[in-house]
């Protein structure tokens, strides 16, 4: 069954400005069930969802959950330690294996880019994307924007994007939905850790973080990943919190209030100085709680949910 | 063996400067004769290549045939039987099978089994090092000797200047080119496509161009210190086109090939996640094509190479990072040439020829690449014009990887000769003991 987004949700890329409106649109009403006593609607009753999780993922296979379950799907779950994935079996295998059980949907989140799309090409269960490799996180994305979509307009809003851009799914995905809704975009950080060409996408490159800060009216700092020091990416982080770091000194001395996002897990002290993740403008718990209610339009419309009865299925039968 | 004529094919033989229409009479296995009006000796074939081009087999310095190791996926007979299908006589089987071809009896192996399998005459390249592990120098006098026409570590560089360094020198004495495949691995571990906008977009990690162009100055440094016989192996950057043009300006000793796919198609056919189009070096940019192509044109770039490697289809079934790089090349390089070079005006059909046949032959000193009287009687009789799709269903080949498929292409193999017999003429099929059964 396919609704107003198609089969899947792999990409922000591939999706229209008004599709991405559209999930944000329909995750309103959503957010109110999260705040009821009894968090739960019957609109996908029956419905059966797998979460294949071939990497570790806290937050946002828990978002995915509560908000299958607060749909009242019934969910698997599926890690890959356990799996057979680590006795040797291919994902189309691991797919047609799902798909013979008669499925719905499924949310996979894969170390490799493109596996969404991969697995979407093989199965007929609706497929999102909760994460492939370095390409694209889309309800981060979507989340992301309900979150700053709630403080403030997005198209005209400045977002630089500051951090390990060149690994980072979330900064694919965020980077197309910006600016889809007219955003404009900037990435900031050390040139080892920016992908080529990401002018040619349509953002900025600031290569000082207090450029920036000067510049844009929200950021949104990525997580550094411990690794990528050893790999040779970054001398330490010491050096990376003292040069790239998003501090409480450095914001000081923007010209406006600056909206402070981050995808999570953080890293204090090394991305984020922990007085700005803690401060007054950061909207990092906010984030957390719009992704469940992101998660659960975008099921709800790949499920073949009308978007104008989102409103009326939030107050089901089952109340 | 009766003599066969080819009568009346446009004749394209660059090695004796010949383009015109003429007969070629062959006989005993080679070639007795060319020029107009040739007679038929008694009990002599008659191939009417009235409208078609008849040239030297084509030689491929290229390929992976998998075996030993690999059957699954190719044999010398099925990779022999797809060269001839492509209208190539003579092929170069590179050495990185399991085992490695790093010792005279794999040399005598691959032979045996060439010998057996009949279709194209199969060259043994031996590996550079022992296991191709890149430490130790494989006994490259004993693999000349027992029939090896070049040293490679092919599917790696060769590991260090020193080690290229030496193989250069110790090569000379036995006359053969070392291969290189040039790829700096601290600059593309991990890389599957080419380092650009699409690797950006589809989050794949890139493989820049400088992991090709600084192995190419390397082995170009080392050309230079001494007079050793560098051949590079699939060039796929403007870079390393560039390098290679000073290089032979200055008289080193320097040769190059490149493949169909790298003169063909960008880094976007990898759009989607195609791992068909996943191949090492990586597709590239439209710069990079339009240099290749110059290079060809100019003759930088000496010859074109398949870089022929089949893979099971279940090994491409997979996320692209998982997926294996190489594609499939005997069947498709032709037409590939045909339409892409000759048609484009890059090259004229007889530079084309000797891109393909007597370039290759002669840089790595090969019998054929010629239709001069009294060398071998290997031949290709193809019809430039004719339009065909491929379609990897019907490849002689073992292996289905290609990222062509269903693409129209013009110049259609009509007979291939080897050794004055036709082994193979158009419409022959593959019966199904050949096919991998997908």
């Amino acid at each position: 069954m396919s609704g107003a987004l198609g089969k899947d949700l792999l990409s922000l890329e591939h999706l229209s400005a008004d599709q991405i409106r559209l999930v944000l649109d329909t995750a309103e009403p959503f957010k109110e069930i999260s705040e009821r006593a009894i968090k739960k609607v019957p609109v996908l009753r029956g419905k059966t969802i797998v979460n294949l999780f071939f990497e570790a993922s806290t937050r946002t296979r828990i978002s995915f959950e509560f908000a299958e379950k607060r749909l009242s799907a019934d969910t698997v779950n599926v890690a890959a330690s356990g799996s057979s994935v680590v006795k040797g079996e291919t994902l189309v295998d691991t797919a047609r294996n799902l798909e013979a059980m008669r499925i719905d949907m499924v949310v996979m989140r894969h170390g490799s880019s493109g596996a969404a799309k991969f697995l979407a090409d093989r199965i007929e269960s609706n497929v999102i994307n909760a994460g492939d490799g370095k390409h694209e996180h889309p309800t981060q994305g979507l989340l992301d924007l309900l979150t700053i979509r709630d403080h403030r307009p997005i198209a005209g809003t400045k977002v630089c994007i500051v951090g390990d851009v060149l690994h980072s799914r979330v900064a694919r995905s965020n980077i197309w939905g910006l600016l889809k809704l007219g955003a404009e975009v900037a990435v900031c950080g050390p040139q080892s850790l920016l992908p080529l060409g990401i002018e040619a996408l349509g953002v900025r490159v600031f290569r000082r973080v207090e450029e920036a800060i000067a510049w844009a009216d929200v950021l949104n700092v990525l997580r550094l990943q411990l690794e990528r020091m050893q790999a040779g990416y970054i001398p330490s982080l010491r050096e990376y919190y003292r040069h790239f770091g998003v501090t409480v000194e450095r914001l000081e001395k923007a010209p406006r209030d600056l909206l402070i996002l981050h995808p999570g897990p953080m890293n204090r002290g090394v991305e984020i100085d922990s007085r700005v993740a803690d401060g007054p403008h950061s909207v990092i718990l906010n984030q957390v709680t719009n992704g469940v209610a992101v998660r659960m339009a975008a099921l709800y419309l790949l499920a073949g949910g009308k978007p104008e009865l989102a409103e009326a299925a939030k107050g089901g039968s089952d109340r | 063996m009766k003599p066969i004529v080819v009568r009346g094919a446009r004749v394209v033989d660059p090695s004796a400067g010949r383009d015109e229409v003429a007969d070629v009479l062959l006989q005993d296995g080679v070639v007795r004769a060319v020029g107009r009006g040739l007679g038929t000796p008694d009990g002599a074939e008659v191939l009417d290549a009235t409208g078609l081009v008849a040239a030297p087999g084509l030689v491929d310095l290229h390929a992976h045939l998998r075996e030993p190791g690999r059957e699954d996926v190719e044999t010398i007979a099925t990779g022999a039987r797809a060269a001839v299908a492509g209208g190539f006589t003579s092929v170069c089987a590179m050495p990185n099978t399991d085992p490695v071809t790093d010792n005279q009896a794999a040399v005598g192996f691959i032979l045996g089994q060439a010998r057996r399998a009949g279709f194209a005459r199969v060259y043994p390249i031996g590996a550079v090092s022992l296991g191709q592990r890149g430490e130790q120098l494989a006994e490259i006098g004993e693999l000349a000797a027992a029939g090896a026409v070049a040293v490679s570590d092919d599917g790696q560089p060769v590991a260090t200047a020193h080690l290229m360094r030496t193989a250069l020198e110790y090569a000379r004495t036995f006359e053969i080119p070392v291969i290189d495949h040039c790829e700096d691995h601290s600059l593309s571990q991990g890389g599957a496509m080419h380092e650009g906008l699409t690797a950006t977009r589809l989050g794949l990690k890139g493989i820049p161009r400088s992991a090709e162009d600084v192995i190419v100055a390397r082995d170009i440094a080392l050309a230079e210190l001494t007079g050793g016989h560098v051949h590079f192996a699939h060039v796929s950057t403007a870079g390393a086109v560039r390098m290679i043009r000073d290089a032979k300006a200055r008289g080193l000793r320097v040769t190059a090939e490149v493949t169909p796919h790298h003169f063909t198609l960008t880094d976007a056919a990898c759009e989607g996640y195609e791992t068909n189009a996943k191949m090492n070096p990586p597709l590239r940019e439209t710069s990079d094509v339009a240099a290749l192509r110059a290079g060809l044109a100019d003759g930088t770039i000496d010859c074109i190479a398949t870089d022929h490697a089949p893979h099971h289809y279940d090994a491409k079934e997979a996320e692209f990072d998982n997926a294996p790089f190489g594609v499939v090349g005997l069947e498709t390089a032709l037409g590939l040439a045909i339409t892409e070079l000759v048609e484009a005006g890059v090259l004229t059909l007889p530079r084309l020829v000797e891109r393909m046949a007597s370039g290759p032959a002669f840089l790595a000193h090969l019998p054929g690449g010629t239709l001069r009287p009294g060398q071998p009687a290997d031949v290709v009789v193809f019809d430039p014009a004719a339009a065909w799709t491929v379609d990897p269903a019907r490849f002689f080949s073992k292996s289905r990887n290609t990222p062509f498929g269903g693409r129209r292409l013009h110049g259609l193999v009509r007979w291939t000769l080897v050794g004055g017999v036709v082994v193979h003429t158009a419409g022959d099929r593959p019966d199904s003991s050949d096919r991998s059964g997908r």
